[in-house]
C-alpha cells in the first residue's frame, strides 16, 4: 500500500507560486485561506532558497494528537484528513503543527475561528467520494480519481513531488546523484551542518 | 485513530458513514510515472503502487466531475513559453484544469499565472458590455451603437486629418490570425502606425538580431537549453518571467552539470539558482560583453574556423573590444576583471554554450547595440547553429513572436517584407486587391518645418510612429511630427496604458485625443486615468482562451488553441470586432474576399490559410491549420529535447513540434519546421539551414557569402545568394519548375520575371526546388559583426540618458539628437541638461524595473484575478539596506519615489533588501490604478476595477529611446526615495 508524501526539492523551487494558485483553482479556496504557500529563506541573498509548504501528512500527526474532539484521521494511503463536522475551531492544531498548515476562515479568539481548513492531499474528506457535500467542504478528490495533488502535478520546475514516499524518494535520489552536489533538501544544512557550494 | 502505515484493507478508517464503493484499483502505472515526473528521471526501479482509495470517477453517482466532461486544449495567454492549458468543460462551463502532461514544452506544469488561468474566463471583473463615457460617466451601450459611432468618428477624423491621425495599437495577446487581420486592416485603412507590445519588449532584439544573421528571433528553443553546458542569462529573470522555462534550464544544469551564469544588476530569483552571479551597473551591458570578449581575444579562445567561414568583419569588433581592458570595464561597469575572465573562459571553452537575454538587455537607449554585442559574443565563440548553443531570446507575451511576425510593427508588412514597393505588391497579390487602390488609401503630406512633401507612395513606404511615442505624437507641436497632423485618435486593442515610460505626459496626451477606443477584456489603465470626459469607448473583447487560433511561442513553434468556452458576457473575439469595423467602413468585402466568414465571424483556419499563401519570407507557408491541429492531437509523440516526432508516425512523422518557422514550402511538402536556426549539420529538409544572405553578396570587395560552409547535403558547396529566377536560370534549375509553377511565376514577374524570388513566388516552386537541391532559399551568407546600416555598426558603449556617472558622459555620450520614425529624438540634449543640472546629485539612485511571477504586462488581467492578487497585494520598491538606513526607511512603510522629469512621484511600499545593490532601486511594472499618490479606483467602470491597484512604475520613468526602433529606456533612470 502506498504511503503518500510531499517532497519539495529546494534546488528546483523558484518560488513561482504555481502550487499555490493550482490549489486555489482546484478547490476554489477562498481569499485568505492558504492551504499551500511558498516560504523563502535568505530572500535576496546568496543562498536564497524557497520551499513549498502545506500539510505534510505526518505519520504521527501532532495535530491529531492535540485535537480535543478527535476530528483527524489517517487514510489507508497515509493522508491526514479531518472532519469539519466534528472540528470546533479551537486552534490547538495550529499551535501543534510545525508547518503552519491549519487555516481558519475567521480571525478571532478561542472558538471563534470557524472550521479548520487545510491541505487534503487532494483527497477530499470523510463524506462519500465525489459528492457535492465533500467538494463544498474539502474541495475535489483527485486521489480517488487516480490523480495526484494538482500543486505537485503543475509545479513549474517539478520541484514539488507528490506520490508514494518510496517512489518520490527514488526520483529525488536520482536527481542528487545526477547533479553531484549536496541534497538541497529543505533543512539539510540545518540538520547536517553541511555547507554545500554549488 | 489510525496513525500507522497500513498495508491493505478499506480506504477509510475513520468515518463509519463513508461508503467504500468499488474495490480499490491500482492506477495505470504509465500514467502514474508520468504524473510523478519519473519518466524524466529515467528511473527503472519503480514498481506499481497501490492506492487505497482510487476509484473511477464515473463510478460515483453525484460526482462533482460528471461523465459529460469534454477536454479542450488551448495555450496559456501569459508568457511566451507556450504552455498547453487543458480545460475540463461541462455544459459550456470551464470547471477544472488538468495538467497537460503530453505537451513537450510544459509537460503538465504551469507557473502561478498558468495555474490560475481558468479564472480569466469567468472573472466578474471583466468588462461586460460596450461602454461609452458621457460627460465623465460610463454608460452602457450596444455593440451596434458602439461600432456605428466609432466608425463614424474615425471616418470623420480621416476625412479631416488624414489616415495617419488614427493610431492602431494592437496586441501580443492576439492570435496570429487576429494580429494578421489587424495589420491588414491598418494597410486597408492607409497607415503604417500599427504597433504592439513588441515595441516595448523586444523590438531591439528583432532589429539587432535580424541585422546580424537574418531573422530576429530565438535561434534555438527552451527545450534545447537542456543540451547546454554553459548558459549565460544576461538581463533576464526567467524564474519570474518565464518560470516553466526554468524546468528546462535547471534540468540541463543538473544533467550536464552545466554552468549557469547570471549577469544582472539585481540578484534575481534566477540568480539564486546560478553557479555564478555577476552584478553590473544598469546600462553597461556593452562594456561587460566587450570585457568578456577582451579575454577571449586576448587568450585566443575564439572559434577561428567558424569566424572565417561564417562571420563578416569580426576584425572591426576586435578594434573596439581592444579598448575594453579589465580596468576600464571595472571602472565603467563595476565588474572585477578576474570574474569576467572566468566567465569568458567558461563561455568559450565549456561548449555548447548559450546566451539567454530578455528585457534587461533590450529596453535601453542602446538596446539594438546591446543585442548585437550579445550576438557577436555567440559568433566569436562559434556558439550558434548547434544544439545547446545560440541566442535564446525569451520573448515576453504569449504571442509576441507571432504578432511581430504578422507585422504589428510600424516598419513592416506581415512577415518582415518591409514597406518597400515590392512588399506592397506582394501583399496586394496575396490579398487580391489592386496595388494602386492600397496606395490611394495613404496620405499626402504637405511640406513642413523644412521637410519635403510626401506623396501617397512615399507615405506608404514610410514607417509609422512607434507606440512608445504615441503621446508625443499628440502633444508635440504639429510641425515636429512628420505627418499631416499629430495623432487624434487611439484605437487600443489588448494593450495596457501603463506600459509606456513618462506616464504623466501620456496622461496629457490622453486628455487631448479626439477619440479613445479601448478594446480589451478589462478597461485597462487607459480608461482609468481620469483624463477624459467624452469620446471614450470600451469594447469587451474575449481572451484568446475563448476563441480558436494559433499562437507562436518564443521558440517559433506554432500551437493551435481551440475555443474552451464561448466568450463571456457580451464580449466578442478580435476577428469579429475587426470584421464589424471593416464592414462599417465598407472595407469588409475587399479585406475578407478570400476568407470564410461564418455568421459575421471570420474563420481562424481560413485566415491562417491566407497567411500560409503569403508567408514565404519567414517560412510561415507550411503550417496549415490541419497540420497544427494534428500536432496538438499528437503532442505526446514529440521528444522532450529534440522536439521531434518519430519518422514513422502517420500524422506528424519527422515533424518538429509546432513546425517552428521557417517551415518551407507548401504544407503538402511536409517540411518538418526548423528547431534550430542556421544549423549546417542538418539537411534543409531535416530542419537545417545557413545564415541568411540578406545584405548583398559583397561589400568593399569583401565577400558577404559563407566560405566553405554549407548545410548538409547541399548541391552548392560554398556561399550563395538568395534565390531568384535570375539565379535559377544561371544554375539551370528553372527547368525543375513545373508548368503550373512557371505560369504563376510568369504572372507575378510580368516583364521582369528574373526578379521573382523565393519570398515572392506564390507557387512555392522556387522553395520546392531549393529543398530538393539541399539549399536554403534565402541564401548562404555570413553573419555580420559589422552592420553598416545601423547607427552604431559595431556596438559602442553609451551612457544612459540619466546616468549616475556623469563623469563618463564626455567619453561615452548618447547619440546626437536626430529625427527617427516621424519623431524627434532629443536624447543628447536631455542627457546634457541632466549632467549640467547635476541631476545625479538630487536623484542619486538608479531605478530599474522588471517582472513579478504573479502578474503579467500591464497587469490589469492578473491583478483582477483574486488567486494571483492575493499573493502580491502591494506595489513596492526594492531599496538596498544601506540606502534605506541612510534615509531612515523601514521595511514595509510607504515611501515616495520621485523621478527627475515632470515632478513625478510615486507612493509605494519599501521592500528593504540586498537583492539590489547600493544605489539601486527596483520596481515591478505591473501595477496601475494609483497615480502620484492618489487612488483612482473610482474611475473604473463599476465592478471592473482590478482587485489590487498600485502606483505604476512608469509614473517616474524618463526620456530615452533607441535610435533604431524607438524602444523606451525602462531599465536605467534615476530617482530619489524618501519616507512618507
Amino acid at each position: 500500500m502506498a504511503r503518500m508524501k510531499f517532497l519539495c526539492d529546494a534546488d528546483r523551487c523558484i518560488e513561482c507560486n504555481a502550487c499555490v494558485t493550482a490549489c486555489k483553482n482546484e478547490h476554489e479556496v477562498p481569499w485568505g485561506i492558504n492551504r499551500r504557500r511558498v516560504v523563502t529563506l535568505n530572500d535576496g541573498k546568496p543562498g536564497e532558497r524557497s520551499v513549498s509548504m502545506a500539510c505534510m501528512h505526518c505519520t504521527d500527526a501532532p495535530c491529531a494528537a492535540v485535537c480535543p474532539v478527535n476530528c483527524f484521521y489517517t487514510t489507508a494511503d497515509a493522508v491526514v484528513l479531518h472532519s469539519k463536522d466534528i472540528c470546533i475551531g479551537c486552534g490547538y492544531c495550529f499551535y501543534a503543527c510545525p508547518f503552519g498548515a491549519p487555516q481558519y476562515p475567521k480571525v478571532g479568539n478561542f472558538g471563534s475561528r470557524g472550521k479548520m481548513d487545510k491541505c487534503t492531499y487532494c483527497a477530499g474528506g470523510p463524506e462519500s467520494d465525489f459528492s457535492t457535500i465533500e467538494y463544498e467542504k474539502y474541495g475535489s478528490n483527485r486521489l480517488a480519481e487516480g490523480k495526484l495533488p494538482l500543486c505537485a502535478e503543475m509545479c513549474s520546475t517539478k520541484a514539488l513531488l507528490a506520490g508514494d514516499g518510496e517512489m518520490i524518494a527514488q526520483i529525488y535520489k536520482q536527481r542528487v546523484i545526477k547533479r553531484g552536489y549536496g541534497s538541497g533538501a529543505w533543512g539539510w544544512k540545518t540538520a547536517y551542518r553541511e555547507t554545500v557550494a554549488i | 485513530m489510525l496513525i500507522k502505515r497500513k498495508t491493505g484493507g478499506p480506504g477509510r478508517t475513520f468515518h463509519p458513514a463513508v461508503a467504500i464503493g468499488d474495490t480499490p484499483r491500482a492506477i495505470d502505472r504509465r500514467a502514474f510515472l508520468r504524473n510523478s515526473g519519473l519518466v524524466a528521471g529515467g528511473l527503472a526501479a519503480a514498481g506499481s503502487i497501490q492506492l487505497g482509495s482510487v476509484r473511477k470517477a464515473q463510478a460515483a453517482g453525484s460526482s462533482a466531475i460528471g461523465p459529460d466532461v469534454t477536454i479542450k486544449k488551448n495555450i496559456c495567454t501569459h508568457c511566451s513559453v507556450g504552455c498547453t492549458v487543458t480545460a475540463e468543460v461541462v455544459n459550456g462551463v470551464w470547471v477544472g484544469q488538468e495538467p497537460s502532461f503530453s505537451s513537450p514544452i510544459n509537460r503538465g506544469t504551469h507557473c502561478a499565472k498558468g495555474a490560475a488561468i481558468r479564472e480569466l474566463v469567468s472573472s466578474d471583473r471583466r468588462l461586460k458590455y460596450p461602454m461609452k463615457m458621457v460627460d465623465g460617466q460610463w454608460t452602457r451601450i450596444s455593440w451596434d451603437q458602439a461600432i456605428d459611432e466609432i466608425g463614424d468618428k474615425i471616418t470623420g477624423l480621416r476625412d479631416k486629418y488624414g489616415p495617419d491621425s488614427v493610431y492602431w495599437l494592437g496586441s501580443a495577446k492576439f492570435t496570429n490570425e487576429a494580429a494578421y487581420i489587424f495589420r491588414k486592416f491598418g494597410a486597408f485603412w492607409g497607415t503604417n502606425s500599427v504597433d504592439h507590445q513588441a515595441r516595448i519588449c523586444h523590438s531591439t532584439t528583432v532589429a539587432g538580431v535580424a541585422n546580424t544573421w537574418g531573422y530576429g528571433a530565438q535561434t534555438n528553443s527552451y527545450n534545447d537549453i537542456r543540451n547546454a553546458k554553459t548558459m549565460i542569462i544576461l538581463g533576464g529573470n526567467p524564474a519570474e518571467a518565464h518560470p516553466v522555462s526554468l524546468q528546462h534550464l535547471l534540468s540541463g544544469k543538473e544533467i550536464n552539470r552545466a554552468n549557469m551564469i547570471v549577469i544582472d544588476p539585481r540578484f534575481t530569483r534566477t540568480a539564486a539558482h546560478a553557479t555564478e552571479y555577476v552584478r553590473i551597473r544598469s546600462g553597461t551591458d556593452i562594456p561587460v560583453v566587450w570585457g568578456i570578449l577582451w579575454h577571449i581575444f586576448q587568450n585566443g579562445w575564439e572559434d577561428k574556423e567558424f569566424i572565417s567561414q561564417r562571420v563578416y568583419a569580426m576584425d572591426d569588433v576586435r578594434k573596439e573590444v581592444a579598448k575594453w581592458n579589465p580596468e576600464e570595464v571595472e571602472r565603467v561597469s563595476g565588474v572585477p576583471g578576474e570574474q569576467l575572465r572566468r566567465v569568458a573562459e567558461t563561455f568559450a571553452k565549456e561548449k555548447p554554450a548559450t546566451l539567454i537575454w530578455c528585457m534587461g538587455a533590450t529596453q535601453h537607449t542602446v538596446g539594438t547595440a546591446n543585442v548585437r554585442a550579445l550576438c557577436i559574443l555567440c559568433l566569436a565563440t562559434g556558439n550558434v547553429g548547434k544544439p545547446g548553443t545560440g541566442a535564446n531570446i525569451f520573448r515576453g507575451h504569449t504571442n509576441v513572436q507571432g504578432a511581430t511576425d504578422m507585422g504589428l510593427d510600424v516598419t513592416s508588412l506581415p512577415l518582415y517584407y518591409g514597406l518597400v514597393e515590392g512588399a506592397w505588391k506582394h501583399w496586394a497579390r496575396v490579398w487580391d486587391v489592386e496595388y494602386d487602390w492600397l496606395q490611394s488609401r495613404f496620405d499626402e503630406v504637405p511640406a513642413k518645418a523644412g521637410r519635403k512633401a510626401r506623396t501617397r507612395k512615399e507615405s506608404m513606404e514610410s514607417p509609422g510612429i512607434t507606440s512608445t511615442r504615441w503621446f508625443d505624437g499628440v502633444n508635440l507641436p504639429e510641425e515636429q511630427v512628420d505627418q499631416r497632423t499629430g495623432i487624434k485618435a487611439m484605437m487600443v486593442f489588448g494593450h495596457g496604458g501603463n506600459t509606456v515610460t513618462r506616464l504623466p505626459e501620456a496622461v496629457k496626451g490622453l486628455a487631448k485625443l479626439d477619440l479613445l477606443v479601448v478594446a480589451d477584456p478589462h478597461p485597462t489603465t487607459f480608461a482609468a486615468l481620469d483624463a477624459r470626459r467624452d469620446n471614450t469607448y470600451l469594447l469587451p473583447i474575449c481572451t484568446s482562451l475563448e476563441m480558436d487560433g494559433s499562437r507562436t511561442a518564443s521558440n517559433r513553434s506554432l500551437q493551435w488553441g481551440e475555443q474552451i468556452v464561448k466568450p463571456a458576457f457580451e464580449s466578442k473575439n478580435d476577428y469579429e470586432v475587426v470584421y464589424r469595423l471593416a464592414a462599417k467602413l465598407g472595407l469588409a468585402d475587399k479585406m475578407f474576399k478570400n476568407i470564410k466568414v461564418v455568421n459575421g465571424v471570420p474563420e481562424a483556419e481560413d485566415i491562417l490559410r491566407e497567411i500560409n499563401r503569403g508567408g514565404w519570407s519567414t517560412g510561415y507557408c507550411g503550417q496549415s491549420p490541419e497540420r497544427l491541429k494534428a500536432h496538438m492531437r499528437n503532442q505526446v509523440k514529440f521528444d522532450l529535447v529534440t522536439l521531434r516526432a518519430p519518422k514513422d508516425d502517420p500524422e506528424v512523422g519527422g515533424d518538429y513540434y509546432g513546425l517552428p518557422w521557417p517551415c518551407w514550402g507548401k504544407p503538402e511538402l511536409k517540411h518538418p519546421g526548423t528547431h534550430i536556426l542556421y544549423n549546417t549539420n542538418l539537411h534543409i529538409k531535416e530542419g537545417g539551414g545557413t545564415f541568411r544572405a540578406r545584405f548583398g553578396t559583397e561589400r568593399n570587395g569583401v565577400t558577404l557569402l559563407a566560405e566553405d560552409s554549407f548545410a548538409k547535403g547541399s548541391e552548392l558547396t560554398d556561399g550563395y545568394p538568395e534565390f531568384t529566377m535570375a539565379v535559377f536560370k544561371k544554375l539551370g534549375w528553372d527547368k525543375d519548375l513545373t508548368a503550373d509553377e512557371m505560369a504563376s511565376i510568369t504572372k507575378i514577374g510580368g516583364a521582369n520575371i528574373d526578379a521573382v524570388s523565393w519570398a515572392t513566388d506564390l507557387s512555392g516552386g522556387i522553395q520546392r526546388v531549393c529543398l530538393d537541391r539541399g539549399v536554403t532559399p534565402y541564401g548562404n551568407g555570413k553573419a555580420r559583426a559589422n552592420a553598416w546600416n545601423l547607427p552604431d555598426p559595431v556596438p559602442v558603449h553609451r551612457e544612459p540618458i540619466y546616468t549616475p556617472r556623469p563623469d563618463l558622459v564626455a567619453k561615452y555620450p548618447t547619440r546626437p539628437d536626430e529625427r527617427q520614425l516621424r519623431m524627434p529624438n532629443i536624447g543628447f540634449s536631455v542627457q546634457k541638461a541632466a549632467v549640467d543640472r547635476g541631476i545625479a546629485k538630487d536623484f542619486p539612485i538608479i531605478l530599474t524595473s522588471g517582472r513579478l511571477v504573479e502578474y503579467e504586462g500591464g497587469g490589469e488581467e492578473t491583478r483582477s484575478n483574486p488567486w494571483l492578487a492575493e499573493l502580491q497585494q502591494d506595489m513596492f520598491v526594492e531599496i538596498n539596506t544601506g540606502d534605506a538606513a541612510d534615509r531612515g526607511i523601514k521595511d514595509g512603510q510607504f515611501v515616495w519615489v520621485s523621478g527627475p522629469e515632470n515632478n513625478a512621484k510615486a507612493k509605494v511600499k519599501a521592500l528593504v533588501t540586498d537583492r539590489v545593490g547600493k544605489g539601486v532601486a527596483f520596481m515591478p511594472f505591473h501595477f496601475s490604478g494609483w497615480y502620484q499618490g492618489d487612488d483612482m479606483r473610482k474611475f473604473y467602470p463599476h465592478g471592473t476595477d482590478p482587485v489590487v491597484l498600485g502606483e505604476s512604475s512608469n509614473n517616474t520613468t524618463t526620456y530615452g529611446f533607441d535610435p533604431v526602433t524607438g524602444m523606451q529606456e525602462t531599465k536605467c533612470t534615476l530617482c530619489q526615495i524618501r519616507a512618507v
